[in-house]
């Protein structure tokens, strides 16, 4: 199964989540922060590293022998990565999108494709726990198919958490797309209002069954909750201010760790999700029952398939 | 990029994070209060939440469009299948249909489709508005919900701020950034004057100001930090303080913790409207000076 931790709104605690998630499990489990542009979960779960992964994404190269100068490559990109001006062809790498059009259209075959770094992977385990994260290059923008990279280390075979970027748009479409559950982590105030509404949205378009959990849950107002009344969303748990919690998270301690309490609350929390995320609710999307397994083997033929 | 600000005499300051909520936004409608004469912009388009403190009267309202989707004429086509082989993204289904979320717009499918049975219109992925607020004009804009050209989108809002400037005068545009460091944010601060980072004193807060103080450094922006809810934990304050003077950057006063920054959000108010006299406000306009001195306002 696979669980995505989204928000919307940065800094309402979706790392504290994951990590505490994925540490409060006692069977095998995996953790993939796909958080690529400021990855942080690794500072609390202290994983020992075991390897790290140049990855790249395809961009032209252009022979200049072969070229004939024709055009028909900067004609075909929508990204303006590649034109012909006067007796020569640039390229814009950081403007690349991969698609592989201006290769294709080459009638001279005259474009080749080397790699630009998009950043690495890295990987580690922590007892049982198995990681996985991204880190984007500085300076690059695109952070897309590096999320996919670090997702295409999902096991089928264990539970999968996903610690996702904040926001609405591409990045965490990434980060959620087939999962079994997407958990919003949210604060009861009206910017966390407003880019929880904004995620759930997100969450909809793509048919994935969702919770909240409301971190600060006294800070605030009751509107983030009437929000999730009137909307049939359920509070699957709320974590109040504890000034302890949040010194623990400055200094990098996984709260379970720190206060064991919470262990079980976790694991909790994740029973509640495994009921929730099981078949028989239909897409409101496609109208098809859908569940863990049909909508992982979709995930897995996309990574299979995948031609980065 | 580049929005090319300092050729005008104008200041564009952009508060940045890498982390997200440190208090950016609450922090910039705080020097919303304090500034004369500005506009200003929220540039984090993706959850744009300035609004909720602003309470803008929109006067002008945009349809952004930008890029392209694929969508397949079932009648013209011939299932020959070059689509789907050539697409990279998996957008195409077995049934010939274009996923409008996988599809990147690339358009290679609709160049080499032999029935030329693909058609690509424009999208519209959002709006962008130019509104009063009781703090002077402001530029904003909401994309589109799991839409992409953010960056595109945090551009255009930056050029309109700078224009709506130009034509009334103004001499400086504040603007609120996104978190992360990626396509958004450094659409938000290439060319700006300079960048205000907002941190925490957390582990994350001095990992996530490194790499986005990098960033600015890439950009060749200069950078100020100053550490918001520092006395959560002091000892990291300092050290993220230190990090920060190795990095390069300006470094501002601290913040203390104060239930306030969520009071005044839940009444849709600036830290000063709710309180004049709070320790946490009196942090911040004591930043805002420091600020007015280091930009040469």
């Amino acid at each position: 199964m696979i669980i995505s931790i989204a928000s919307g709104k940065g800094g309402t605690g979706k790392t504290m989540v994951a990590t505490n998630l994925a540490l409060s499990m006692d069977s095998d489990v995996q953790l993939l922060d796909c958080d690529v542009e400021e990855p942080n979960a690794h500072l609390f779960i202290h994983p020992a590293l075991e390897g790290t992964e140049i990855i790249t994404t395809p961009v032209p190269q252009v022979d200049e022998d072969k070229c004939t100068l024709c055009g028909k490559c900067g004609e075909i990109c929508q990204f303006k990565a590649i034109l012909v001006i006067g007796e020569t062809v640039l390229t814009f790498h950081e403007l690349c999108h991969s698609c592989g059009g201006c290769m294709a259209a080459c009638p001279e075959e005259a474009i080749t494709e080397i790699g630009r770094d998009l950043g690495i992977i890295e990987r580690g385990h922590r007892n049982g726990l198995d990681f996985v994260h991204g880190r984007l290059r500085v300076g690059e923008a695109m952070s897309p198919p590096l999320i996919r990279k670090v997702r295409s280390h999902t096991r089928p075979d264990t539970l999968t958490i996903i610690d996702a970027p904040p926001g609405t748009s591409c990045p965490v479409i990434a980060a959620m797309q087939g999962a079994d559950f997407v958990l919003l982590v949210t604060e009861p105030t009206p910017f966390g209002l407003y880019d929880l509404k904004l995620a759930v949205g997100a969450v909809k378009i793509l048919g994935i069954p969702c919770g909240l959990l409301i971190n600060r849950s006294d800070m605030g107002d009751d509107k983030v909750k009437e929000y999730a009344h009137e909307n049939d969303l359920p509070i699957l748990m709320e974590i109040p201010f504890d000034r302890r919690i949040a010194e623990a998270y400055s200094r990098g301690k996984a709260l379970v760790d720190v206060m064991p309490e919470w262990k079980e609350k976790f694991f909790e929390l994740y029973s509640r999700i495994e009921e929730m995320a099981m078949p028989t609710t239909p897409s409101p999307l496609t109208g098809e029952g859908r569940g863990g397994g049909g909508n992982r083997k979709i995930w897995h033929e996309r990574t299979r398939d995948h031609k980065w | 990029m580049g929005v090319g600000i300092e050729r005008f005499g104008m200041k564009e300051l952009v508060i940045i994070s890498g982390k997200g909520g440190t208090g950016k936004t609450s922090i910039l409608a705080a020097f919303a209060a304090l500034a004369e004469n500005k506009v200003l912009c929220d540039a984090d388009v993706d959850a744009a939440d300035l609004h909720l403190v602003m309470a803008p009267t929109v006067e002008e309202h945009h349809d952004f469009q930008s890029g392209h989707m694929a969508i397949i004429d079932q009648d013209k086509c011939t299932e020959c299948d070059l689509c789907r082989n050539l697409c990279r993204w998996n957008a195409i289904s077995e049934d010939y249909r274009v996923d409008p979320i996988q599809c990147e717009g690339c358009g290679v499918c609709v160049y080499f489709c032999p029935e030329e049975a693909i058609d690509f219109p424009l999208s519209t992925c959002g709006e962008w508005f130019i509104s009063d607020t009781r703090f002077g004009p402001m530029v904003h804009a909401r994309l589109g919900i799991a839409e992409e050209n953010s960056g595109k989108l945090v551009t255009l809002v930056r050029q309109e701020a700078k224009k709506l400037a130009e034509k009334k005068a103004f001499d400086l545009i504040l603007t609120d950034g996104p978190p992360g460091i990626g396509c958004p944010v450094i659409a938000s601060i290439g060319g700006a004057s300079a960048v205000l980072i907002v941190t925490e004193p957390t582990v994350s807060g001095k990992h996530d100001m490194v790499r986005v103080a990098q960033l600015a450094a890439h950009f060749k922006v200069p950078g100020m930090i100053c550490v918001n809810k520092f006395d959560l934990n002091p000892e990291e304050t300092q050290i993220i303080e230190d990090v920060a003077r190795e990095n390069d950057l300006v470094v501002l006063s601290r913040i203390p913790f104060d239930p306030i920054f969520t009071k005044a959000m839940v009444q849709g108010q600036t830290l000063f409207e709710y309180n004049t006299n709070s320790e946490a406000g009196n942090a911040v306009r004591k930043i805002w000076e420091e600020l007015m001195v280091r930009m040469g306002s």
